[in-house]
């Protein structure tokens, strides 16, 4: 068995807690072979980043120990070998990216000196080490690769930053590269440059690739074979294939089934007049031309999904929509009143019918107070809608409406999971009897699963109160399932607006074609036929 | 960079101009300043021989002009008590205040890093531990007791060390080490917590998976990191120091610029009162511009 470049057996790491001991991972095995893609696939909780924090010595003990098993690099018990012998492994051997580069790349130090410090770490001259960096900023595609490695980190993109942090886990030429959610905060176009650039470093170098991820899209573009985890345990393991198209775990049916983009598109048949009707809104911040006239209907109980990639204007253009930010022209009528010069007074009363829900509800929903009172605080702000002995009953009959429970009326926001959470929001903005209500990316933080559970919720509520919604998102396939009509942005421009269906079946721009063949589907034949047109695209 | 640090220096600038007014008025405007500036003894014809002298009877912006010309030619008006110009009696006393507080403060400052550092690297062992319950006695002991306390053991009981003065530089060992005690305690516990934060963030992570050894991961890696919060603690507590430590500098004897501001309040020596406010006033004006430089220099963000 000593053929595998790495083998985890047995693996079991607990973690000791105020709240008793919780086991992360439980007896969990796999293998990962040279020139091999592994994906390890599972949502939040499932314990999926735990063994290879072991590998990488990572876990903090305590409170963390490993209670069972054991990891062979090339035949050799990792957990055997002294700090020092893990040390020399680390980074020479095995490497490690992470999701969010920015953070996981040292703020003040330049970029040349973190991957040069790889180099001398383990023995390279400092000569040597500016030759090789310089080379490997020039491989992983940084323009202007000289001057690059004097900038500091927070001067790349966040694309520039996640290949800056792959020329520095490859400095060494490792047998085997970890990343840990590698491009779950990058833009979809990102996206599949950085999947595609591992997948040509993997061809030069042979080297092995475990790869983490909750995306079943990225596990399909880049995997040879998939593990799905769910609460520590190992459910689940195959080539992608296999896995995808005869699933044997019902948490991996699950998973699959409730993958986003394959549901039925909605066909809208709008007539009469438009709810909102948005003209010509611009904004600059200094110099920034953030939005550049964007003009859009909006008819009521209809959706339009806003997509775009980060620097769209999208966000921009919701907090415009409701003048928590003032636009420097157009206009957006309401019912005929134009929102952008209602005096504040006005603004207020009018603010009941538009309400915001935002993409991380653990920091919009204050943590010291209780369901009651996040719910309920919006009559305190507006008393005419609710006479007060009515509260309790209404804050109940909101929580069903969400699918949550009366009972759960006393608790606080940190006792509920993240698409809980999200559910409280989404009661709170329906406390005042919205029409509108604006998502800004309110389900991107979600697990696959949870994230189809609020989708459908939003959908029944648009369908039984007639509330609008303006969606905003930059993952499509999301988008494919909920919206009416779909407006495309870019740059603080709108590249594209249509149905639904017209804009995934015969997207018109360039643009849109190039974020509809990036985004990632978990069907591998599917797949296959997007790679073809992103190449085609790419030629 | 450059322009970084002219736009700091500019705002010291402006803030520097603020006090020189505030300063003016407040010996122009809370009475007749020829009733603060002269002994309460002075006569009526003294009193009217001084205003006359003193240009006191022309107007206000005529005196304002008046005093910022004499002050950027240096001219802050003479000591009443010691015939001398009150410039060189404040600049004497601040140069013994200057080398006392630089000497505490480098003394502290690294102290404080490297005991704050290590206990962070363990957080929760016996070394963090015991540095906490020092650092959380040193941070709230009163100084003058100490300073009491310390002259009654070292001076009068072991009579190691002289009880006040200057001369030798056994005279400097009790107040250094008296004025070490607080900034210690509080600025060990801002160096722990601002290190446990940087040790525990991504890019510590990133540095073990590189391989890299635990040494320059806490002094390369998080030490840069945490230095931010802690320079501001740093800047705060040697500020006071500079502002002259009044208890500690009366108890010794040592003749600095804190206890030249008492003696002079006591003695209404005007003149003298005023230079000191400058003087330290100017000093912490130049050590904020050097935190800020210190802060752009550690971190590259604020830079640009």
């Amino acid at each position: 068995m000593a053929d595998h470049l790495l083998e985890v057996r047995n693996l079991s790491v607990e973690f000791h807690t105020a709240m008793g001991t919780v086991k992360a991972v439980d007896s969990i095995s796999y293998h990962v072979d040279r020139g091999e893609t592994l994906a390890i696939l599972g949502e939040s909780g499932s314990g999926k980043s735990v063994s290879s924090s072991a590998i990488m010595n990572l876990i903090d003990m305590p409170p963390g120990r490993i209670s069972s098993g054991e990891i062979l690099l090339d035949g050799a018990d990792l957990l055997r070998m002294s700090a020092e012998q893990r040390r020399q492994i680390n980074g020479k051997r095995i490497a490690m990216i992470f999701q969010d580069p920015l953070s996981h790349l040292n703020p003040v130090y330049t970029v040349g000196w973190q991957i040069r410090e790889t180099l001398t770490a383990h023995g390279k001259s400092s000569a040597e080490a500016q030759t090789e960096a310089l080379r490997l900023v020039t491989r992983v595609g940084i323009p202007d690769p000289e001057h690059a490695l004097k900038k500091y980190p927070h001067q790349f993109s966040g694309g520039q930053r996640q290949r800056i942090m792959i020329a520095m886990a490859l400095a060494l030429r490792p047998d085997l590269l970890i990343a840990d959610e590698p491009t779950t905060a990058l833009d979809v176009t990102v996206q599949a440059e950085v999947l595609a650039l591992l997948k040509e470093l993997q061809r030069e170098t042979g080297m092995a690739v475990i790869i983490i991820t909750h995306d079943l899209g990225v596990v399909t573009e880049i995997a040879d074979r998939v593990v799905v985890m769910e609460k520590g345990a190992l459910v689940e393991s195959g080539t992608v294939r296999e896995v995808y198209k005869s699933p044997q775990h019902p948490y991996t049916r699950k998973l699959i089934a409730a993958a986003p983009g394959k549901g039925e598109m909605h066909e809208p048949h709008s007539k009469g007049e438009p709810a909102l009707s948005v003209r010509d809104v611009r904004k600059a911040y200094g110099g920034f031309q953030a939005l550049k006239g964007i003009s859009f209907d909006l008819m009521p109980g209809e959706t339009l999904a806003v997509v775009g990639e980060s620097g769209s204007g999208k966000s921009t253009l919701a907090r415009i929509l409701l003048r928590l930010d003032e636009p420097d022209g157009g206009s957006a009528l309401w019912k005929g009143r134009d929102l952008f010069t209602l005096a504040p007074a006005e603004l207020y009363k009018l603010r009941r019918d538009l309400q915001m829900v935002f993409q991380d509800p653990t920091q919009s929903l204050n943590p010291r107070m209780t369901v009651y009172q996040l719910i309920s605080e919006a009559w305190v702000i507006h008393p005419d809608i609710l006479p007060r002995p009515k509260w309790r009953e209404k804050v109940a009959e909101l929580l069903v409406q969400v699918g949550l429970s009366p009972d759960h009326m006393k608790r606080y926001p940190h006792q509920f999971s993240g698409g809980q959470r999200q559910r409280i929001a989404i009661a709170r903005a329906l406390a005042l009897e919205p029409q509108l209500i604006v998502c800004d990316e309110a389900v991107s933080a979600l697990d696959v699963s949870i994230q189809a559970q609020v989708i459908a919720l939003l959908d029944r509520l648009r369908k039984e109160m007639g509330i609008a919604f303006i969606f905003i998102a930059h993952d499509l396939p999301v988008v494919r399932d909920f919206a009416d009509h779909v407006m495309v942005m870019q740059k603080g421009e709108v590249v594209e607006l249509g149905t639904v269906r017209e804009v995934f079946e015969a997207p018109q721009q360039e643009y849109t074609r190039a974020l509809l063949a990036a985004s990632l589907d978990p069907d591998p034949d599917v797949q296959a036929a997007l790679r073809a047109a992103r190449m085609e695209h790419a030629s | 960079m450059l322009s970084f640090i002219r736009k700091r220096a500019i705002a010291s600038l402006i803030s520097l101009v603020g006090l020189l007014v505030l300063v003016f008025f407040l010996s122009r405007l809370t009475g007749d300043p020829a009733s603060l500036f002269l002994p309460v003894e002075a006569s009526e014809e003294m009193k009217a021989q001084f205003r006359e002298l003193h240009g006191l009877n022309d107007p206000i912006m005529v005196q304002f002009t008046r005093y910022v010309g004499d002050v950027l030619t240096g001219d802050l008006g003479q000591s009443l008590r010691k015939a001398r110009p009150a410039l060189d009696v404040v600049t004497e006393a601040f140069t013994w205040t200057l080398w006392l507080a630089s000497i505490t403060m480098s003394l502290v400052a690294g102290a404080a890093i490297v005991v704050g550092s290590l206990a962070a690297f363990r957080a929760g062992g016996f070394f963090d531990r015991l540095s906490s319950i020092l650092s959380l006695i040193g941070a709230s002991v009163p100084d003058f007791w100490l300073a009491i306390v310390a002259i009654v053991i070292f001076s009068v009981q072991l009579a190691w060390l002289p009880t006040s003065g200057t001369g030798t530089l056994l005279h400097w060992i009790l107040p250094i080490c008296v004025l070490f005690i607080r900034p210690f305690g509080i600025i060990v516990q801002v160096v722990r917590g601002s290190m446990i934060t940087a040790l525990s963030s991504a890019y510590v992570k990133t540095a073990r998976a590189k391989g890299i050894r635990s040494g320059p991961i806490i002094f390369i890696h998080a030490l840069r990191n945490a230095m931010l919060p802690v320079i501001t603690v740093i800047g705060d507590q040697a500020a006071s120091l500079l502002n002259g430590a009044v208890v500690i500098e009366t108890i010794f004897g040592f003749p600095g610029v804190g206890k030249l501001m008492i003696d002079s309040i006591l003695q209404r020596d005007f003149n003298v009162v005023l230079a000191a406010i400058l003087v330290t006033a100017l000093a912490i004006f130049l050590m904020n511009l050097l935190i800020d430089i210190a802060y752009a220099l550690l971190d590259p963000r604020i830079r640009h």
